[in-house]
């Protein structure tokens, strides 16, 4: 965020901010290879990132020496599994500037925006008066944008049609940035929620929040950002941010599958209703009905993910020693260096903002003549993992027109020569498929 | 994976276009990857007098279709199913060549995607077209009003 203000030539192999050689030692994964021995080019991080071995170990280290369900049992490993879950609750919440209490851990992000879409229709129909504040009803609105993943689209329009509330949405422009000319009119008094991307899983825009945020805290909306792609990436502080919820998925960010965070500010959770119900969310349980507990507990319902939360508050440790300025300056470098050598390519357009300004690294490009599929069947063949698709925002490669875009995303090992790598595969792609088009580049 | 017959195919696809008349018309997507096809069928009895079609998506999805064009028109739905689940034999065949022999005569063109075995991500791409004609036929015999199209299905 702060080391952004000198920008480096565009294609220039400017020294990386992160030790490449030496964090790949770290995954165990990057020393196999792929396709009859090719070495493994992984550029598929923002589908899901490769584990380094100290949040392996981490997780194996809680089977091996302290394995029971936390926050119940009075015996010893209840104890320190409890205290185990509890410290990987505080890391995780230091690491994006929270108070432990507003962490509710959940299976990944698109969990965790249901859970919100889920409690406030729930909240209309909640016995206690006190759940009822963010009611979602007829008449009301929420906002979404067309750069959403699915995950934060459908279940927004799932909660309109259950309430009778309207879906509105800010659209894109041509560039791949947020269209804000109508903010004000889309974002009203009627708005009761706006939901938005820190950073776009297909384009890599970086979304100027500060203005969304602004705008809906004026007219009483509750923010909801999406930071599945923008947590993992670049540093980011809750408090900075001043939204009212946050979700991220662990397995982005060097974490395990199966664990998600949902950050809400602490008053705004507290007067939200359960979303799943059941074993430690309750406070007492009669026939006739029940209580429940306060925030984080009243959204953990069952025995939690407890191994896979400690993994991941080792995955956060891991990025803390790097750094999180260094890993979003390490990114867009590696980002401006792809954007020169694919724009050194004829026929390869990108879709998405056409530099580093306010933009992470997912680089999405089509290959004129070439589908998106078969582009990654060939750059597969030659060890280049990307992921080809509409990538879960099929509303985004609908709006510029393609039918599904190649992306490549980078992370904390990804170093020139990956990138290197990509782009000479694009090239034999279009050998093979007899595509090379003499025009300059297009995009 | 790339057999020169499929990427002719992808090129120039055999019977392409929308046509009249037709019993029934059916819209499959791949919904992982966006591959789409439209398609039509017309019968003369139980007999497949044509198969129509547009569609958009990787060279597999559009040259499978093109070929398999090529094998069912003139056979009767019963055939040309039977032909499809050979086809699916092949797809599952796992890149085994022996699998592939078998099946030569019967499939034709589409015996040179028995490559597309090899990698189970691409498979779908591959059957698309053969899920959209065993769901066309069945609409379309199923049609009491033979000129009333049926459509708009995944």
């Amino acid at each position: 965020m702060t080391q952004t203000v000198s920008r480096p030539a565009v294609g220039a192999r400017t020294p990386l901010p992160l030790d490449v050689e030496a964090i790949r030692a770290d995954f165990p994964i990057l020393s196999r290879t792929v396709r009859d021995g090719k070495r493994l080019v992984y550029l598929d991080s923002g589908a899901t990132s490769q584990k380094p071995r100290s949040v392996l170990d981490a997780e194996r280290d809680f089977y091996e020496t302290c394995n029971a369900a936390p926050h119940r049992g009075a015996h010893q490993l209840a104890e320190e599994a409890t205290a185990r879950y509890e410290a990987a609750r505080a890391t995780i919440a230091a690491f994006i500037g929270a108070q432990p209490a507003e962490v509710v851990f959940t299976r990944n992000s698109t969990e965790a925006i249901n859970l919100v879409a889920y409690a406030l229709s729930n909240a209309a129909t909640a016995k206690e008066p006190a759940f009822r504040r963010y009611a979602v009803g007829q008449g009301d609105e929420i906002v979404v944008t067309e750069m959403e993943h699915h995950a934060n689209l459908v279940p927004w329009q799932q909660l309109c049609e259950r309430t009778g509330a309207t879906l509105r949405w800010l659209g894109l422009t041509d560039d791949g940035r947020l269209d804000l000319s109508d903010l004000s009119t889309v974002v009203n008094e009627r708005t009761k929620l706006v939901a938005v991307t820190q950073q776009s899983n297909i384009l890599g825009t970086i979304n100027p929040l500060d203005q969304i945020v602004a705008r809906a805290h004026e007219v009483g909306a509750l923010v909801l950002v999406d930071g599945a792609q923008s947590v993992p990436h670049q540093p980011v502080d809750v408090t900075a941010l001043d939204a009212d919820f946050l979700v991220f998925s662990g397995h982005k960010m060097l974490g395990p599958t199966g664990v998600g965070v949902l950050w809400g500010r602490y008053e705004v959770l507290d007067a939200l209703p359960p979303f799943l119900t059941g074993g430690s969310m309750i406070e007492v349980v009669r026939m006739e009905g029940s209580t429940f507990m306060p925030p984080p507990q009243r959204f953990e319902a069952g025995v939690p993910m407890t191994a896979q939360v400690i993994g991941l508050a080792a995955a956060v440790e891991y990025l803390q020693r790097l750094g999180m300025e260094k890993v979003q300056a390490h990114e867009e470098a590696l980002t401006g260096y792809a954007l020169a050598k694919l724009a050194e390519i004829p026929g390869v357009t990108v879709i998405g903002p056409p530099d580093t300004v306010a933009r992470g690294g997912a680089v999405s490009f089509t290959v004129e003549g070439i589908h998106p599929h078969d582009v990654g069947q060939v750059l597969d063949d030659l060890g280049v993992e990307v992921r080809v698709g509409h990538h879960c925002a099929w509303p985004v490669v609908r709006r510029y027109g393609v039918p599904a875009t190649t992306r490549a995303t980078f992370y904390v090992h990804t170093g020139y020569d990956d990138v290197d790598a990509l782009a000479d595969a694009v090239r034999k792609a279009q050998e093979f498929f007899g595509v090379v088009p003499s025009s300059e580049g297009v995009g | 994976m790339y057999q020169e017959i499929i990427l002719d195919h992808y090129r120039n696809p055999h019977g392409r276009g929308l046509r009249d008349p037709f019993e029934a018309e059916v819209h499959h997507v791949n919904p992982t990857c966006g591959d789409e096809v439209t398609l039509r069928v017309h019968l003369d009895g139980d007999r497949l007098a044509d198969v129509s079609y547009e569609g958009m998506g990787c060279s597999i999805s559009q040259a499978s279709v093109s070929a398999m064009r090529d094998l069912v028109v003139g056979r009767t739905v019963p055939e040309a199913l039977e032909t499809g689940e050979h086809f699916m034999t092949l797809m599952q065949s796992r890149g085994d060549p022996s699998v592939a022999e078998k099946l030569e005569d019967e499939l034709e063109d589409a015996v040179a995607f028995a490559g597309v075995s090899k990698y189970p991500a691409r498979i779908k791409c591959a059957l698309m077209s053969w899920m959209a004609l065993k769901d066309a036929s069945a609409r379309a015999l199923s049609v009491t009003d033979p000129t009333t199209p049926t459509g708009g299905h995944q």
